[in-house]
């Protein structure tokens, strides 16, 4: 009998683009990372390229985090207390990119100071979000920008209340932007416009539509970043922007990961069972779209890793049992 | 998939001869369509005809029904490859394989345990679906000794796995001897061994899985073989092991069904994700890609607790509705029996939303009153960047529930995320004290304990 497998002949393709600079493009990284550039749904080698694997980035920050869950705070250790040794920790970890969050307490100079430590202690292309207050976010992203000028750094948050001050600092040193919205298909296309519109280059913004973790609502983050994906590949240009999102900060608020104290009998082990909820939280994103995601526990890197090298490895038949 | 009428114009004589007692074949197609007329009123339909119309009213994937003593596990009747175009409608059976080699207590004692995993999220009792026993021994009587150790501690329903029909035999003689109603699957029927199987689940009147040595026309060729010998009820094995592998063919094998409505792979789909992964930790992150691309029956050869609850979890986020949110009722809800002085809480109808909150009050001990404002569903974040969780909502919300006349303080505690309303809140609430609370639900036990120090 012949089956004749149903081939989609997507007419778009989702941008390529490049963090990091090496020191022959004016930057001090030991290479790049170029994420997109798929012409198909995610790891259908059948039906399209999927020219870079999905990019795994881990999350460190300017100063210790203590609402991080104590579990977190443990497997670091002492790097937490010091941004140089935690990227350099990080790195070793196996992350592929760096995410930098600084502190509602951080002055401009803490802030300058924490980059330009991470960028001297690790190789990798960096992140760096503020606080998440857009007002903070302005205060300590624009001085950033300038302290790392020709490093092609992604700068955040940037959403629809900052977006002009954050990408003006990146117009003005040649750095990049998440285009961040909450779990909407047209509000994140819409901020794509706009941060286009000021002249910012398609090849410099991220679309970051947001999640939620597993069990707190990864089904609408799930949903959206499919349909976003769909979207790119029927055509739609401002869609076709690389999506990164942070299940790692998603799934550590959640109780399951967070806490392991007074908590119900049957939800088990609190170090496997916070493992599976950040993993899980990230690969189900993969699995609809995300081109990056960025974590916390070393040990969901690995198994994130694990999982991305697992579905990038088949690019033919699939495997046969014997029957 | 349902063709329309005029699909079904163009499969029927075109002669207008009146004899449906509707005056045109175009008119007697489109209350077909509407499901409003028999094909058989038309005495001259080519069998042809009749055979692909059958077909096209039969749903794309074939609902299949596993059952015993009142627990029912189904899976099929899914009409769309992505959850936003309408939804995932059968939750996919989620079971736990042991084998017949095994030590007989260590089956009872993993059987018992996945008998009674029950754990709560927001409000729901979420549950394993059931046991695989595998037939490894190759021997009847040991196999049907497995199988009633199994069935002992739990009655959830059963897959029977093995190669040899004869084996097989023993099992669903053992089952069905017991209960009637008993309905368990049948695994599998091969190239090699598919007439006896296909026999055997015939008499049995149960469903089987069909497993090919190769591709998806292997298995196109077995499942008609097996539905030829009698066998409607077909759950298909897609014969790849692996992350990349599983997911081209599920994702082939639901695009034919739904799209090309090819009726030779229109079944439920089986998995084993410990085959595929390297240990447990890589089996849940596989179960969890069968969940989201298209298995219907998930077999595992591991149960942890730490495990079953996030995929419990994630099949539930899956297969949830996207037009309905899931909601509780707004309002005002005592916990842990709140005094006058209990502090005031407000949160959104989101039912995730609420049940972090309500959970993390109640655990805390500590008694207080939660308004659950309307903002459509939607969580805190979510509902106030649409304007459904603004200064005026809430103060509606507070007036409403007449919390005023229960407490004996003004004070109001709102979610850290909406911080920025306290000033417009204070003018809208006039005597009100606005206190603003953590942004995560998880941080309430420790700031409600702050609070009463």
């Amino acid at each position: 009998m012949t089956v004749e497998i149903p081939v989609e002949k997507w007419p778009g393709q989702v941008r390529e683009i490049t963090l990091g600079a090496t020191a022959d493009e004016g930057g001090t990284r030991s290479h790049t990372v170029t994420v997109g550039g798929e012409t198909t749904l995610p790891f259908l080698h059948f039906e399209g390229e999927i020219p870079h694997p999905p990019v795994v980035g881990i999350e460190i920050a300017s100063r210790r985090p203590d609402d991080w869950s104590p579990l977190l705070l443990e497997t670091w250790s002492d790097v937490v207390d010091d941004p140089a040794a935690w990227a350099k920790a990080a790195e070793e970890a196996g992350a592929d990119i760096l995410l930098l969050t600084l502190s509602l307490e951080d002055s401009v100079d803490d802030a300058t100071s924490a980059v330009r430590q991470v960028l001297e202690a690790c190789d990798l292309p960096l992140i760096v979000f503020g606080p998440g207050q857009a007002d903070k976010d302005n205060e300590l992203i624009v001085p950033v920008a300038e302290e790392g000028a020709g490093e092609r750094l992604v700068l955040g948050v940037c959403e629809e209340k900052n977006y002009r001050t954050i990408v003006a600092a990146a117009l003005a040193h040649d750095h990049l932007v998440n285009s961040r919205t909450p779990m909407d298909v047209n509000l994140a296309k819409q901020l794509i416009i706009l941060i286009h519109d000021m002249g910012l280059p398609l090849e410099q913004i991220l679309m970051d539509p947001t999640t939620g973790a597993l069990g707190y609502g990864i089904e609408y983050g799930y949903s959206v970043m499919e349909r976003l994906r769909l979207a790119a590949l029927q055509g739609d240009s401002m869609t076709q922007q690389p999506m990164l999102v942070t299940p790692g900060e998603e799934a550590w608020k959640a109780k399951e990961a967070k806490v392991g104290d007074d908590v119900p009998a049957e939800w088990g082990d609190w170090g496997e069972r916070a493992i599976n909820w950040e993993t899980l939280t990230a690969t189900s994103l993969i699995q609809s779209g995300a081109d990056l995601v960025v974590l916390r526990h070393p040990e969901t890197v690995q198994r994130v890793q694990k999982t991305i090298d697992a579905l990038m490895a088949e690019a033919g038949e699939p495997e046969l049992v014997a029957a | 998939m349902a063709l329309s009428g005029l699909e079904i114009y163009k499969l029927l004589p075109r002669t207008n001869c009146g004899d449906c007692d509707f005056p045109t074949c175009l008119a007697f197609a489109m209350k077909l369509a509407a499901k409003q007329a028999e094909l058989a009123d038309c005495p001259y339909v080519t069998d042809e005809a009749k055979v692909e119309l059958e077909a096209a009213s039969q749903p794309p994937v074939r609902l299949i029904t596993l059952s015993s003593n009142g627990h029912k596990v189904e899976a099929g009747n899914e009409t769309v490859l992505f959850r936003h175009e309408k939804r995932f409608f059968h939750k996919c059976g989620l079971f736990v394989r042991v084998k017949d080699t095994d030590d007989l207590e260590a089956v009872k004692n993993v059987a018992s345990e996945v008998d009674g995993f029950t754990v709560d999220y927001v409000g729901l009792d979420l549950e394993l679906d059931g046991m695989a026993v595998e037939a490894a021994s190759g021997d009847p009587d040991t196999f049907a000794e497995c199988v009633e150790a199994v069935r002992s501690a739990t009655e959830k329903p059963l897959i029977l796995i093995g190669s040899d029909p004869d084996v097989l035999k023993a099992g669903v003689a053992s089952l069905t001897a017991k209960a009637s109603g008993t309905v368990p699957l049948l695994y599998g029927a091969t190239p090699e061994n598919w007439e006896s199987m296909a026999a055997l689940a015939k008499k049995a009147d149960v469903p089987l899985g069909v497993r090919p040595g190769g591709g998806l026309e292997e298995l196109a060729e077995l499942t008609e073989q097996v539905k030829g010998a009698g066998v409607q009820n077909i759950v298909l094995d897609p014969a790849a092991r692996d992350f990349a592998g599983t997911l081209t063919r599920m994702t082939q094998m639901r695009r034919l069904a739904l799209k090309k409505n090819f009726r030779p792979l229109g079944y439920p789909i089986i998995t084993f994700p410990g085959e595929g992964a390297e240990g447990p930790e890589e089996e849940v992150v596989l179960a969890s890609q069968h969940i989201a691309k298209y298995g219907g029956f998930i077999v595992l050869d591991h149960f942890s607790q730490a495990s079953a609850y996030p995929l419990l979890v994630f099949r539930e986020n899956v297969f949830t509705d996207p037009q309905e949110p899931i909601q509780v009722e707004p309002g005002l809800y005592e916990i842990n029996d709140p005094t006058p002085d209990s502090p005031v809480m407000i949160t959104t109808n989101f039912s995730i939303t609420y049940f972090s909150v309500a959970n993390e009050v109640e655990s805390a001990g500590v008694p207080g009153w939660l308004i659950v404002a309307d903002a459509e569903g939607m969580s805190v974040l979510t509902a106030w960047a649409a304007g459904e969780f603004d200064a005026d909502r809430i103060a509606k919300s507070v007036n409403a529930t007449g919390v005023a006349d229960k407490i004996d303080h003004q004070k109001l505690v709102i979610p850290g995320h909406v911080a920025v309303l306290s000033g417009e809140l204070e003018e809208e609430l006039p005597g009100w004290d606005i206190l603003v609370g953590p942004r995560e639900a998880v941080d309430l036990p420790a700031f409600l304990k702050l609070g009463n120090e």
